[in-house]
């Protein structure tokens, strides 16, 4: 057995409990098996642990709905390189790039060991962002284009270098790491509970209420406290207001880089309406406050229920509309159909997660594939998969998935009816020794935190995934052979996060 | 007094399109929307600022505004505003005027390149072969008008031309249409350009005067709007030919064309895939020559 296996809704795990393998074994097991599209990793990061480096993997089965789990552990000085496994299935490149970049672990052929994203407590202090050696290409009719890191306009700080051919992209190089905070560390730094949560919902503002629900869901693990079927259902209203919200940006943000109108306004204001209801619910715009560990604070009455669901029922009704009007405009069809193409081989083999990847036909979906919260009990959840992987494809997942959204809210509260819920609880005792996971589909994809408790149950390992990690270079194969004028349309298309990958 | 008028006039045309075209984008998107002379008190700011200037320009980059205002200005001076008279005139002008505003585009692309900037590289590349493609386009507008009145000159072309039969008129409104589609491509509007975007990449005439600000900028400004006026009045002259030859029906006409069509356009149009830009221009072209043609047999007696 060199896995402990268990699922989404399955408690903390003792540290003892997870097999500690042989990297050998591991490897040659990982290496079959990653071949078939049922598996894929969801985290694998390096703890240091007394002398020793210990080595965490989480394997997901989307067949069997199960979670994987095993470890392996060196020495915390050897010189040893090992096989990389990016090598063989290139989907695991950032997690090997984070673990070379912060301990200095070899990856023998490792294809290109590029920095993560500089982090403050990287083991090479010389390689900085400001020496770091961008890839090249030579050529009499090649010009290269460098895009950032600050941004014209209000958006996050990212260095984009393209190699041109007159209007035509042959490589994008994406480097980040300007937002990185430092954000996994500042988890462990402190044991304020309350702290832990804001931080949660700091670690990418579009997604608040998705990263602070992972965050509350490892809390609540970690404390054998698992939240009740009433908190479930609310924060899954939440999520799904969240991802209504920001698909409806990106439409109009969609729109608006093509400098169509009337799609932009439209979406702007329905935008508004959606995160005005998440205001009218929880007194902030972006739903921060509203998620906390083992309560809320801000429960739902039976006024907020029928506010959402009036709400909720206009959105949908308008946006379906704009909806429509996309489509049957054969100037913006032009413009978005076969542009920013990313074939699902391609998707497959990088590792792509969430709404870009079944976009292109892979059907990554933690809803459906390891369901939590609503969609493990009231909801059977249908995952929306395009085939063609375009900008089109992109912009219809997310029409499609604004109403499915608003379909569930409604389905969700229709039936419901405001109990009493549990106050947040800040100071619960949690199990030591331990690690909990809990993995989340946020609106851009698959959110993963992992924590490891010491003696004491406090928090001594806290690491972030955010679907952007893996996405990002999605990006950089879209744009490929497209005219460097739709770069911009891509790239809004996939909508990416910069904080949320550089924690 | 008639020359005077008719500067005015052009003048009230190239400041009030670009209003004309926010109301009536404001109006479609059912906002608010800028007040009617918001574009101008802006340049007006713009004019009184100082400009700044990157330290790998030279002074190529600081003369080019001037000779785009310049040329901008000699350009609009050109033109008839129906039955008044233009200050300058004389056989030949249509040449005169279609050159004047290539020298204004050189100057302002040689001043991108000046910058040496990968952003304004690209967006002269651009501009240079639209403006290219968009030639013939204007030279076989200007020949038809010429083979069909028989004069080379803007104030004599629309003067002679006001009998009133079914060929002039089919002729006249084509070329209105052309002209009006000359000057989508000419001001940098969608489909073409997008002249509100903020994504360097895209653009084409807003990247190439990046590094302008202040006075400069207001210069820019200033001539774009002076060139869209001088092809509204084209157009609008065109028709007034054939109904109703007086200023003061060409210079609403010339406002309102240019002004509401531009506006329609940009509230319910996606713009064009910057490859399918040069399709489209070529389509302009195109139909220049088609007008051409429909003008010859039209004038060697075909009945209709």
């Amino acid at each position: 057995m060199i896995y402990h296996i268990t699922d989404n809704m399955a408690e903390a795990i003792a540290l003892k409990d997870i097999p500690e393998v042989d990297y050998a074994a591991l490897y040659n097991d990982l290496k079959e098996r990653l071949q078939d599209e049922r598996y894929h990793v969801a985290h694998y990061f390096a703890t240091p642990d007394g002398t020793r480096l210990k080595f965490y993997m989480i394997l997901l089965d989307d067949h069997e709905h199960k979670m994987m789990l095993s470890s392996f552990a060196m020495d915390y000085y050897e010189d040893v390189a090992l096989p990389s496994l990016t090598a063989l299935h290139p989907a695991l490149h950032p997690f090997e790039r984070e673990i070379t970049e912060l301990y200095n672990v070899e990856f023998d052929s490792m294809p290109w060991n590029k920095p993560l994203r500089f982090p403050f407590n990287r083991r090479n202090r010389n390689s900085t962002m400001d020496n770091y050696p961008f890839y090249t290409i030579e050529g009499e009719t090649l010009h290269e284009v460098n895009v950032g890191p600050i941004h014209a306009g209000i958006i996050e700080p990212g260095a984009f270098r393209f190699v041109c051919n007159g209007e035509s992209v042959l490589h994008l190089e994406i480097a980040l790491g300007y937002q990185h905070r430092g954000a996994e560390h500042e988890f462990s730094s402190t044991t304020n509970r309350l702290r832990q949560t804001l931080l949660a919902e700091g670690i990418a503002g579009d997604s608040a209420v998705s990263h602070a629900t992972a965050y509350s869901s490892v809390v609540e693990k970690l404390a054998h406290k698992p939240a009740s079927e009433a908190l479930w259902i609310e924060r899954t209203v939440a999520l799904e207001l969240e991802r209504m919200a920001m698909h409806i940006a990106d439409t109009g943000a969609l729109s608006m880089d093509v400098a169509y109108q009337l799609g932009q306004v439209a979406c702007e204001a329905l935008r508004t309406m959606t995160i005005n209801t998440t205001q009218a619910w929880c007194g902030n715009r972006f739903g921060k406050g509203l998620i906390r560990p083992c309560g809320t604070n801000k429960p739902l009455t039976t006024e907020k229920v029928a506010m959402i669901r009036t709400n909720v029922a206009e959105i949908r009704r308008r946006y379906n509309e704009v909806v429509e009007d996309i489509k049957s405009s054969p100037s913006l069809l032009a413009r978005f159909e076969q542009c920013g193409i990313v074939p699902k081989a391609e998707m497959q083999r990088i590792g792509g997660v969430g709404m870009a990847a079944r976009a292109s036909g892979v059907k990554r979906d933690i809803r459906t594939s390891h369901p939590y919260a609503a969609y493990a009990s009231q909801i059977q959840h249908e995952s929306i998969v395009k085939r063609h992987g375009d900008v089109m494809a992109r912009l219809t997942m997310r029409c499609s998935e604004v109403l499915q959204s608003a379909d569930y809210i409604e389905q969700l509260l229709a039936t419901y009816t405001p109990t009493d819920i549990a106050r947040p609880d800040y100071e619960v005792p949690m199990a030591a020794e331990s690690l909990a996971f809990s993995l989340i589909e946020g609106w851009r994809g698959e959110i993963c935190h992992v924590a490891t408790t010491n003696a004491q149950g406090e928090i001594a390992t806290y690491k972030i995934k955010d679907p952007s990690l893996h996405n990002w270079l999605a990006l950089a194969i879209a744009v490929r052979g497209e005219g460097i004028s739709d770069f911009p349309i891509c790239n809004k298309s996939f909508n990416l996060s910069y904080c949320g990958h550089d924690l | 007094m008639g020359i005077a008028l008719n500067t005015l006039l052009m003048i009230v045309v190239a400041l009030s399109i670009p209003g004309v075209i926010n109301r009536t984008r404001a109006i479609l998107a059912g906002r608010k929307g800028l007040p009617f002379v918001q574009h101008i008190r802006n340049v007006r700011l713009l004019l009184r600022k100082g400009s700044v200037y990157s330290t790998t320009t030279t002074a190529l980059f600081r003369i080019a505004p001037a000779v785009y205002l310049g040329a901008a200005i000699v350009a609009m001076l050109f033109m008839p505003v129906a039955d008044l008279y233009p200050l300058i005139s004389f056989e030949g002008d249509v040449i005169c005027f279609a050159y004047t505003l290539a020298l204004a585009r050189v100057a302002i692309i040689l001043a991108a390149m000046d910058t040496g900037s990968s952003f304004e590289g690209m967006g002269a590349a651009r501009e240079a072969l639209y403006g290219a493609l968009i030639e013939p386009a204007l030279m076989i507008g200007f020949a038809t008008l010429a083979m069909f009145c028989g004069y080379t000159s803007f104030a004599d072309i629309f003067a002679h031309e006001q009998s009133f039969n079914a060929q002039l008129t089919i002729v006249m409104f084509l070329i209105a249409y052309l002209f009006i589609s000359i000057a989508f491509v000419e001001s940098g509007r969608v489909p073409v350009d997008d002249p509100r975007t903020h994504l360097e990449l895209t653009m084409i005439h807003e990247v190439m005067c990046l590094d302008y600000s202040g006075i400069d900028m207001g210069m820019i400004h200033i001539a774009g709007w002076l060139k869209t006026a001088c092809f509204s009045m084209i157009a609008a002259n065109a028709i007034a030919a054939t109904c109703c030859f007086h200023w003061w029906f060409a210079t609403p006409l010339a406002i309102l064309l240019t002004g509401i069509s531009i506006g329609v356009v940009e509230s319910t149009q996606a713009r064009n895939k910057l490859i399918r830009n040069t399709t489209f221009i070529v389509t302009i072209s195109a139909l220049a020559a088609l007008i051409f043609f429909i003008g010859f047999l039209l004038q060697s007696d075909i009945n209709i």
